[in-house]
């Protein structure tokens, strides 16, 4: 489990998040919803330490993350995954090469045992027959899909998903959140997932937390969601044409 | 004058993280590797051909100006050997070097940071500091004394072409010159500023790329910054080793 307790982050004297608090479980997928820069992003990178926070907490599990010096933190991220929303992989390795890369930096396995691994994960996210393709002759899906494979590759307990499928057909961005949900009870991780994409809140978003402004508005579920009193998250959720539809014939 | 402290603070604070421990010194080793070629090997072709030129027209130049019966004709090898060995071989290297390894350095740290795969390094608990520039630091140390050295000898062999063949100066003469009064210490003092070159290439270019913000057009003014403040560090350090090494 992941806890947030009374979260400030600024930059340059410009408040970005103020007084977050929020509990994200193991096993869920945990959704962070927000119009573009309401926050998300500085909330997620921040949670993994990317982002040096002004006040508050930050626990995993019953470990203070904010408070541990570069070492401490360093064991703590060996057990955190992450999908950036560029993918970040990286340009000069293979597909073999990024997904291997973890086990090659943090584990004494030889070289049979991580290439057995690789391949189980590549298999897992359905990247077959691309081992030694690189980044740049990949699809944009398929990107997201090895770095997926890259971000569970130590098997983490934490697994964190920048707007995961920005930049996708819906068709892809579908498989894309399938994928992450499945891993997310097949491991029990704790995933925290950036959107702004309600097709993704309706599908995977079993706990959601609506940012605006840098502050938290609302917290609840998909279920819950259609039917909130918060003015502003109505406005984000039923923004466009068929979700308005959607809206008058619930009414 | 603040940014300049700052700036200033920022890059011994990144030379810290640079000089930690690293995590796993057999996956640092290949990466060492890679520069070795990535940075070394594939600048031999250009300083060679530089230095062949930079010695030839050296040895032109210095006969030009030496039309005199009174002066031995082998002075004009001598005077190629000691311009190439004091001053071209190293500091004209060494900013040609600052152009192509200083802004490849700074585009490729750049690039990775504004696409985030510097934060990927660091979210997986990577010294994403020590992995990416400490193996460039030690190729271009152990690489950049071999291409002046290089250099040395293919601007000497440049200068003997070219004076041969335009008929300035006899073989024999170019050969008993560049021999004549020569002073072995001239190399190590070549070396010594080769390694302080390398250090400030290498570590000004991995500060510029990768502390960038922003997008493509802030790698590009990152990669000229870098280039820009190698070459008048360089400048600047070649005055002080000068005084250093030779009063």
């Amino acid at each position: 489990m992941i806890r947030v307790i009374d979260l400030d982050k600024s930059f340059n004297n410009q408040l970005v998040l103020s007084n977050i608090s929020v509990s994200f479980e193991p096993g869920k997928t945990n959704l962070i919803i927000g119009r573009s820069g309401s926050g998300k992003t500085v909330l997620l990178k921040s949670i993994v330490g990317l982002h040096e926070i002004d006040r508050g907490e930050i626990w995993y599990d019953d470990i203070l993350f904010n408070k541990l010096d570069f070492n401490a933190k360093k064991e703590i991220r060996k057990e955190i995954g992450m999908l950036f929303q560029g993918s970040a992989l990286f340009d000069s390795l293979t597909v073999e090469q990024n997904v291997k890369f973890p086990l090659d930096m943090f584990t004494d396995k030889n070289e049979e045992e991580k290439t057995d691994r690789v391949n189980f994960c590549l298999k897992r996210v359905n990247i077959i027959n691309a081992n030694r393709l690189l980044p740049s002759e990949l699809s944009g899906g398929m990107k997201k899909r090895v770095a997926i494979a890259r971000a569970i590759s130590l098997n983490p307990k934490y697994l964190f998903c920048d707007e995961p499928n920005s930049g996708l057909d819906p068709i892809t961005a579908i498989l894309i959140d399938e994928l992450i949900k499945e891993l997310t009870e097949e491991y029990t991780m704790t995933t925290i997932v950036n959107t702004h994409d309600m097709n993704s809140v309706m599908k995977i978003g079993e706990k959601i937390i609506f940012l605006s402004d840098g502050v938290k508005c609302w917290e609840g579920s998909n279920k819950e969601i259609l039917y909130s009193d918060c003015t502003i998250l109505n406005d984000f959720v039923f923004a466009n044409a068929l979700a308005k539809q959607l809206r008058s014939s619930l009414k | 004058m603040i940014k300049f402290l700052t700036q200033f603070g920022r890059y011994f604070l990144l030379l810290k993280k640079v000089f930690s421990k690293p995590e796993k010194p057999y996956v640092y080793y290949k990466q060492t590797m890679h520069e070795l070629v990535f940075l070394g090997l594939n600048s031999v072709g250009i300083i060679t051909v530089i230095s062949f030129f930079m010695g030839a027209v050296i040895t032109l130049q210095t006969a030009y100006n030496t039309e005199n019966p009174i002066y031995p004709t082998y002075l004009i090898g001598l005077g190629c050997r000691d311009s190439i060995l004091l001053e071209f071989s190293s500091t004209i290297t060494a900013l040609i070097l600052a152009g192509k390894v200083g802004s490849n350095i700074a585009s490729e740290l750049g690039t990775m940071r504004v696409t985030e795969q510097i934060d990927a390094l660091e979210t997986m608990g990577v010294n994403s500091a020590s992995y990416l520039i400490l193996p460039k630091i030690i190729a271009t140390l152990l690489f950049n004394p071999i291409l002046t050295l290089i250099s040395i000898s293919v601007g000497i062999f440049g200068g003997w072409i070219a004076g041969t063949s335009a008929g300035v100066i006899t073989s024999e003469d170019f050969v008993y010159g560049i021999q004549y009064a020569f002073i072995p210490y001239y190399v190590t003092y070549a070396i010594i500023k080769t390694l302080f070159f390398a250090f400030v290439i290498t570590s000004i270019s991995s500060f510029e790329g990768y502390f960038v913000e922003g997008g493509s057009l802030e790698v590009g003014q990152a990669s000229t910054r870098a280039v820009v403040y190698s070459s008048v560090l360089i400048l600047l350090l070649n005055v002080i080793l000068t005084q250093l090494l030779l009063s």
